[in-house]
């Protein structure tokens, strides 16, 4: 069970990101995260595994709060929590196989992997993982050889070799063609109904969150508006979500 | 309105036009514009004959052989006359005086057939009962072999036959290498070398310091004010510990190394023990690692011990070796030589690493207790804050109060240290007191801004003037130029290169921090493969600096090709100088080539 409590994030420049943000996620659901750009979907994510840090509440998960964890207890916890992004950030001119193997560094003796070595069980997991994907073939390519829906790919492997107990994805396929959407979806999903992995999962379509979902909530302006399941987010709730202006698509 | 504006815009055109002409007239009287020099005749002759020089750098020379031919002439003319005996055989070179015989100092025609074609020469007179040969006139033959010049006369009257020479000189023989032509061979392979060797220090020494000097990886590098204090406290004795061990193990090593042999059995089996305990320390599962911290800490200083020894044995076993080579091989004793030299680098450097190795496992140790102690409570860790930070600040300013004397020698030390201390207590104090407990310093922002500020000190300075202060410390030569151009090098890469570590894609950052993965894997894997290409880019164009720059190093003492260039140029020795200018701009035209070949290939 992950349970946000009161989370609050202020930037700078004195931007409320978030502002009192609390639910809980239980260990195994599909939650999705919506709202407009500039909501705070990805703040959200991202101070869940503190690659931002928030301003002041709680984040309790597994009997610890990750929210004032030191940098030790951090990297550990991190490493159970694999992350998915809209850009897919792989590292250009590193391998595929190389990407997919960072996702054990933090578990690896630190000493071996500055050498680029890795424990032979954990290549030959990799390339498990890179054949779940189907881009098997492609392991010694260069990454940015490959195409935006195969980079998502080894995205996902890349999480997926953490062992992780939560993935966290931050808009995985908006800067995808719409039709290589499912697929990739469908690898999610995949990981959490056989694996047992909470995902948690911002999304832009609508269509989307209502195929794959469990739950949604909705962010606003950095405020929770809804928390539900997804067939109960009618006209009226959609307006509250995206403002008077907005039109549903799809 | 719009006119106002434009009437103020245009009378501010006006003004910022005739600001910059005045700009440029004080220009002009302040570098002393003299146009008129530059239209003297006398100037322009000067400028003739040095681009002249110039044009004909001094790279062959030939053997020459003399043609001589010579005809008997009267001074002055006798009463009875005189006529010259005609030339025997009119198909070898010849000459007639016209007249035959004349007075002293007299114009006379001297005229020359079947000479070379375009050979040239003297035309002397020797005067009878000496051995001077005066010359009166120059041979310039024309594509006939044939020439007629106006000549006076040597004031030697005489009563006997006197004799007038033409003598032709021709090149004969292949064309060899001058002198200058061979030194200027040795110095511009010196200068290639020197750059290549400040290039290659430089760039191994910039390229760890530049991730310190880029603010993106810095930014986030933050310690609790307890941590800060602990690194101060504990940073220094271990560096001091580390020196402490490896000069015990440095007089241990030299004990052992009597023979030659001994050194070589005690490094192999040293490195076989070190092989395999590293092994043994790498494969070791996480689990049994929290199990028996002290038992594998133990194990691993002793290991540590072997591999320094292991190591100084290895440096002592080179500077054996590499001195027998140096002394056995002859013309290949620079290969001997070099090793020896690595040997002695590896001596140096194992100090130094050895205090780096002790600092960085006491300021781990001191950042893992300052994590323990930030779990007690806030009343607990504000006063061990206030002790600590004091302890650190007076031990820091003492640290300070060192150096500044070590530079300044004042002679009332005693107080000085005494000051130093209790500013830097009572500053620590104030500090520890006033701060939240647990709340984060940005030490990352300080190194930043630390190891910026010494780059940009050092890259000011050229290096010209650098080495002036190397020469003092290793003496006149290449050496002290190649370290002047190495530390111009840090600073300069260093700079450039972090710039770069600045430009990098965050996502790859951010995603492999999301692994958790420590602070050296995230530069590992996700800095270092992104800033490859315009680090290669950077060193070779640095390269290509250091090339030109080392051929004017010599100027200051440095070594290379412009020792030679500055001393012919003031010898005005121009067709020398030419020559090395000439070896100067055909190496930089190569490393240009080279240069862009190689980024083309790697980037």
């Amino acid at each position: 069970m992950l349970s946000i409590k009161n989370l609050t994030k202020i930037y700078d420049g004195g931007v409320k990101a978030l502002n009192d943000v609390s639910f809980d996620v239980p260990q195994g659901e599909f939650l999705a995260v919506i709202g407009l750009s500039g909501s705070g979907k990805s703040t959200l994510l991202r101070c869940i595994n503190r690659l931002i840090e928030p301003t002041d509440g709680d984040i309790f998960w597994e009997g610890m709060n990750i929210a004032k964890a030191n940098d030790d207890e951090l990297r550990l916890v991190r490493r159970r929590i694999g992350m998915v992004f809209q850009h897919f950030n792989l590292v250009h001119r590193s391998s595929v196989l190389t990407n997919v193997l960072s996702g054990r560094l933090g578990y690896v003796n630190p000493a071996m992997s500055v050498f680029n070595r890795f424990p032979k069980s954990d290549i030959e997991n990799a390339m498990k993982q890179l054949e779940r994907v189907g881009i098997a073939d492609k392991a010694h390519h260069r990454a940015d050889e490959l195409s935006g829906g195969q980079q998502q790919r080894v995205g996902i492997a890349r999480a997926m070799m953490q062992n992780p107990a939560i993935i966290l994805a931050d808009e995985p396929v908006a800067s995808l063609d719409p039709v290589l959407a499912h697929s990739i979806m469908q690898y999610l999903e995949k990981i959490n109904k056989e694996d047992g992995v909470t995902v948690l999962c911002s999304l832009h379509f609508l269509d989307l969150v209502h195929r794959y979902a469990d739950r949604v909530v909705a962010l606003n302006n950095g405020q929770l508006m809804f928390d539900g399941k997804p067939d109960e987010i009618d006209d009226e709730k959609f307006k509250e979500i995206y403002g008077r202006e907005a039109e549903r698509v799809g | 309105m719009k006119k106002k504006r434009t009437l103020l815009h245009s009378l501010g055109v006006g003004l910022a036009v005739v600001l910059a002409l005045v700009a440029y007239a004080y220009g002009f009287q302040v570098t002393k514009v003299d146009l008129a020099e530059t239209k003297s005749e006398h100037r322009q002759e000067q400028l003739t004959r040095i681009l002249r020089a110039l044009a004909h750098p001094q790279l062959f020379e030939y053997d020459t052989e003399d043609h001589m031919v010579s005809l008997p002439v009267m001074v002055p003319c006798p009463d009875a006359g005189f006529e010259a005996p005609t030339p025997t055989d009119t198909s070898e070179p010849y000459i007639t005086m016209t007249p035959a015989c004349a007075e002293p100092r007299a114009k006379v025609m001297i005229e020359g057939f079947n000479f070379e074609p375009y050979g040239t020469g003297p035309i002397n007179f020797l005067p009878n009962g000496s051995d001077v040969n005066l010359q009166i006139g120059k041979i310039e033959a024309d594509e006939n072999g044939h020439f007629e010049v106006e000549v006076r006369l040597s004031n030697r009257p005489s009563e006997e036959v006197q004799e007038i020479q033409a003598i032709t000189r021709t090149k004969v023989g292949a064309p060899r290498w001058t002198q200058t032509a061979r030194d200027t061979w040795d110095k511009i392979v010196e200068t290639v070398f020197l750059a290549l060797l400040a290039t290659t220090f430089g760039t191994l020494l910039a390229i760890p310091l530049s991730f310190i000097a880029a603010r993106n990886l810095m930014k986030d590098v933050k310690n609790s004010l307890l941590g800060m204090s602990l690194a101060i406290l504990f940073i220094p004795v271990g560096a001091y510990i580390g020196i402490l061990i490896s000069k015990w193990l440095s007089t241990l090593s030299q004990n052992l190394t009597s023979s030659t042999l001994l050194t070589f059995v005690g490094f192999v089996l040293g490195a076989v023990i070190t092989w395999w305990g590293i092994r043994r320390e790498m494969n070791r599962d996480e689990d049994s690692i929290a199990n028996q911290k002290i038992a594998r800490g133990l194990e691993m200083l002793v290991i540590g011990l072997i591999g320094v020894l292991t190591s100084y044995l290895l440096s002592a076993l080179a500077m054996n070796v590499g001195e027998y080579l140096s002394e056995h091989l002859g013309s290949l004793g620079f290969l001997g030589r070099f090793i020896r030299d690595l040997g002695d680098i590896l001596g140096m450097a194992i100090g130094v690493m050895t205090a780096l190795t002790g600092a960085g496992i006491l300021s781990g140790f001191a950042s893992k207790s300052a994590l323990k102690l930030n779990r007690k409570a806030d009343g607990v860790i504000h006063i061990l804050q206030i002790v600590l930070t004091a302890a650190a600040g007076a031990f820091l300013f003492w640290l300070i109060a060192l150096v500044l004397n070590w530079f300044y020698q004042y002679n009332n030390y005693q107080a000085l240290y005494w000051w130093a201390v209790i500013l830097g207590g009572l500053g620590g104090l104030a500090l520890g007191i006033f701060t939240k407990p647990r709340q984060t310093m940005p030490t990352g922002l300080v190194v930043y801004f630390a190891v910026r500020t010494v780059f940009n000190a050092i890259r000011s300075i050229e290096p010209l003037v650098w080495a002036i202060i190397f020469v003092v410390w290793v003496g006149i030569g290449p050496f002290a130029g190649s370290m002047a151009l190495a530390l111009h090098t840090i600073a300069a890469l260093g700079k450039l290169y972090s710039e770069q570590v600045e430009n990098i894609m965050e996502g790859p950052l951010e995603a492999i921090q999301s692994t958790g993965a420590n602070r050296l894997q995230t530069i590992i894997y996700g800095v270092i493969p992104q800033v490859v290409p315009p680090y290669v880019s950077f060193t070779m164009y640095r390269w290509d600096i250091n090339v030109r720059m080392s051929t004017i190093i010599g100027f200051a003492g440095g070594g290379g090709i412009g020792f030679l260039l500055l001393q012919n140029i003031n010898l005005l020795n121009y067709r020398a100088a030419s020559a090395q200018m000439l070896a100067i701009a055909i190496v930089v035209a190569a490393m240009d080539y080279i240069s862009s070949a190689v980024r083309e290939r790697y980037v």
